[in-house]
């Protein structure tokens, strides 16, 4: 598969994307995270019941790392993906991704940082189920408007590299669990984006289908440099990660490096 | 813009059988509008084209005529109309818009049978007309209806002595027998005859009176005497002739109603005087003329001082413009109820659309697309069902038209004397396919918006976490 996304030529036309998402990897770089959470707490309303999720969490995510948030089921990791996904606001405190405060940002500003910062996995795989796997990697880079020929080239590579060049014009419901998350993985990387959010990509999948995907991201994510910010409650994983992030009960309980070095 | 329709027409396809359900219904709407729209609209056809054959598109009349005037049509007769008539037909933006422009003349009075021992009277309607202008008249077939009449030969510009009666005034005078009238039964024999006054100096009298000193009786038809008053207010009498009946679809103008030559006509009302008319009809070529001739004919009569004013057949025939009023309304009536049906139709398939694609919205909203491009997504699928469903029933409603015109049925419209033939006309009218297919399409549309804002105003994450 190394040698597959090598040929494809990934590497190269990830770079490129990141330069044409406005922020170079070089300024990227220069900074030091791409996540900063500043006391940052979720509460959601049910009723009359207020229902914390997160309790004024501070953190930041490193750029180019594989990290993971690990914690039990409840313990608030999606909540804190949805947050630096920005698909959700913190009752408190600050976000800022990629060094944009995006609590200041209206909702349509909102959804164009996402179409071009931030590539989403989800657990149920989330693909558009009228379109073919070559249409749903696809998809991304007509949001963020990229010509036809480079649409082709970008997504033609990227289904090489997860492996599914055979099945591009197969639609999700004639695709096996883990041959819909390669092409959910294919989706969130194919417009280079400048961080990937996967929340429990491996949950609906077999042990070994998910190890397998866990590895294919690992692998990608060192290609493409991209920043993963993966969550799970399989602390098995860990260690596959640079960054770990441990929550529990809404709280950052530790913060481990991937060497083994600690910062609570 | 590719991907938006291409992923709408696929989510059509992927829910086909509830996508069959709506687009069926919109289409029936279509059906419906189209099959009743092309009925109305051959209606208004046969109406117009009916009307225009007997009274023309424009007639001008003396001032007041309109008002006042049929109480005293002697003294509401346009002077020297063939002058009038020679303005008119030779003016240059009017003449070539002309197809008829003929004289008539109306007239009220008491018709009498007194031959063959009858004893009957009865007080008429009169028009007098030119019979081969009114034959020419009755050519006029602009929107192909097939109601073209054939020249009537009962009537003849150079025999002024010979007119029609309505079949119903044939009745009440005994004319049927002469007349050999069917349908029109004969009076019952009464049991003694009842003897009228004598000596008489009525309208038996009045009627010998002008038997003897003017028309002679050459033929074998049967002849009424009419008695009118003339301009002076004296009585004078003139014989008809009569060369037949026919019917007038009305009963209280086929009971009176009595066409003869113009020249017998000005004779009764005008006696030695001059001649009058009570209009000039004027026939046009197309009926889109009709305003531009209008207001052509108002300019010319002030440039002349002409003190005469002009009415259109709507005005004359205010059945024709209730009738037409009548179906519209029912028409527009029909169209909101498909319209209604449409509206919940599509509503409903739309919002069972978004709660079905819920997680699908919070999966691209999160990857960056615009509410407004969720918005579009489900108005364009809403849109494309319309749009769909409208073409198919325009289809079909002109297969069924032209299934209902190949079927040669027939019908008799109210006011008509006879069947005319049942049709509906649909390829005839462009702009009514146009704006049926075009109305549904924007009611899908208008359907649509409730369903797609909701989708749009849906909160990612909640989208996210529908199952």
């Amino acid at each position: 598969m190394n040698q597959t996304a090598t040929q494809a030529g990934i590497v190269p036309s990830f770079s490129a994307a990141a330069t044409s998402n406005g922020v170079p990897p070089s300024e990227a770089a220069g900074r030091s995270s791409a996540v900063r959470l500043r006391d940052a707490a979720k509460t959601y309303r049910t009723g009359d019941i207020e229902v914390p999720a997160l309790r004024g969490i501070s953190i930041e995510i490193p750029y180019h790392r594989f990290s993971m948030v690990v914690g039990a089921s409840g313990s608030g990791k999606s909540t804190l993906l949805n947050l630096i996904g920005c698909i959700d606001a913190p009752t408190r405190g600050s976000v800022e991704v990629c060094g944009e405060g995006v609590g200041k940002l209206d909702d349509d500003a909102l959804a164009d940082f996402r179409a071009r910062n931030i590539g989403f996995i989800f657990q149920t795989f989330s693909l558009v189920p009228v379109l073919s796997a070559y249409e749903n990697v696809e998809y991304p880079l007509v949001l963020v408007g990229a010509p036809e020929a480079e649409r082709r080239r970008r997504t033609t590579a990227m289904l090489e590299a997860v492996g599914l060049s055979q099945h591009a014009h197969r639609r999700p419901n004639e695709l096996s669990g883990g041959q819909r998350q390669r092409v959910a993985i294919a989706r969130a990387l194919v417009k280079a984006p400048q961080i990937v959010l996967a929340d429990e990509p491996t949950a609906n999948l077999d042990s070994e289908t998910g190890a397998a995907i866990v590895q294919l991201m690992r692998r990608v994510q060192e290609e493409s440099h991209t920043t993963f910010v993966f969550a799970t409650h399989d602390p098995h994983l860990m260690s596959h990660a640079d960054e770990i992030f441990v929550i529990r009960d809404g709280t950052l309980v530790e913060h481990r490096r991937g060497d083994g070095r600690s910062d609570a | 813009m590719k991907l938006l329709i291409k992923t709408a027409a696929r989510n059509i396809l992927r829910n086909s059988r509830r996508s069959l359900m709506t687009g069926s219904a919109v289409a029936a709407g279509a059906m419906a509008m189209l099959l009743f729209g092309g009925f109305v609209a051959y209606i208004f056809a046969g109406l117009e084209t009916s009307n225009v054959q007997r009274i023309g598109h424009l007639s001008v009349f003396r001032a007041g005529y309109f008002l006042f005037g049929s109480g005293n049509p002697s003294a509401y007769g346009i002077d020297d109309y063939r002058r009038v008539m020679k303005l008119i037909s030779e003016d240059p933006v009017i003449g070539p818009l002309l197809n008829v422009e003929t004289p008539t003349q109306s007239l009220v009075g008491i018709a009498g049978n007194f031959s063959d021992g009858n004893e009957a009277s009865k007080t008429f309607l009169g028009v007098g007309l030119i019979p081969s202008e009114r034959d020419r008249m009755q050519q006029w077939d602009e929107h192909g209806t097939g109601q073209v009449r054939a020249p009537d030969h009962r009537l003849s510009d150079n025999d002024e002595a010979r007119g029609l009666v309505g079949v119903g005034l044939a009745r009440i005078l005994g004319l049927c027998h002469p007349l050999q009238v069917s349908d029109c039964p004969a009076a019952p024999e009464r049991g003694a005859k009842v003897e009228s006054p004598k000596p008489r100096d009525d309208l038996v009298g009045l009627a010998q009176l002008e038997a003897s000193s003017s028309v002679e009786k050459t033929d074998k038809a049967p002849h009424l005497d009419l008695l009118g008053a003339t301009a002076g207010g004296a009585p004078n009498v003139v014989s008809l002739v009569v060369a037949g009946a026919e019917p007038q679809g009305v009963r209280e103008l086929d009971d009176n109603y009595i066409a003869m030559h113009l020249a017998l006509a000005q004779q009764l009302v005008y006696g030695r005087g001059e001649h009058k008319v009570t209009a000039i009809v004027l026939q046009l070529k197309h009926t889109s003329d009709m305003p531009a001739v209008r207001a052509r004919l108002k300019q010319l009569f002030e440039q002349n001082h002409l003190d005469l004013e002009v009415r259109d057949f709507g005005e004359l025939a205010p059945f024709y413009v209730q009738v037409v009023a009548m179906f519209s309304t029912i028409f527009v009536f029909i169209s909101l109820v498909m319209g209604v049906i449409v509206l919940f139709a599509v509503v409903n398939t739309m919002t069972m659309n978004v709660m079905e694609r819920t997680n699908e919205i919070g999966t691209i909203r999160a990857m960056g697309v615009r509410r407004s491009g969720v918005r579009s997504q489900f108005i364009l699928e809403g849109a494309l069902i319309g749009a769909i469903g409208a073409t198919a029933g325009a289809l079909l409603g002109v297969a069924i038209a032209a299934l209902v015109n190949w079927a040669g049925l027939s019908w008799v419209p109210p006011g008509n004397s006879g069947a005319v033939p049942f049709r509906v006309d649909v390829l005839k009218h462009p702009l009514l396919m146009s704006i049926t297919w075009l109305v549904l399409t924007f009611v899908a549309i208008a359907a649509a918006l409730i369903p797609a804002n909701r989708a749009a105003r849906l909160s990612v994450v909640d989208a996210l976490r529908h199952v």
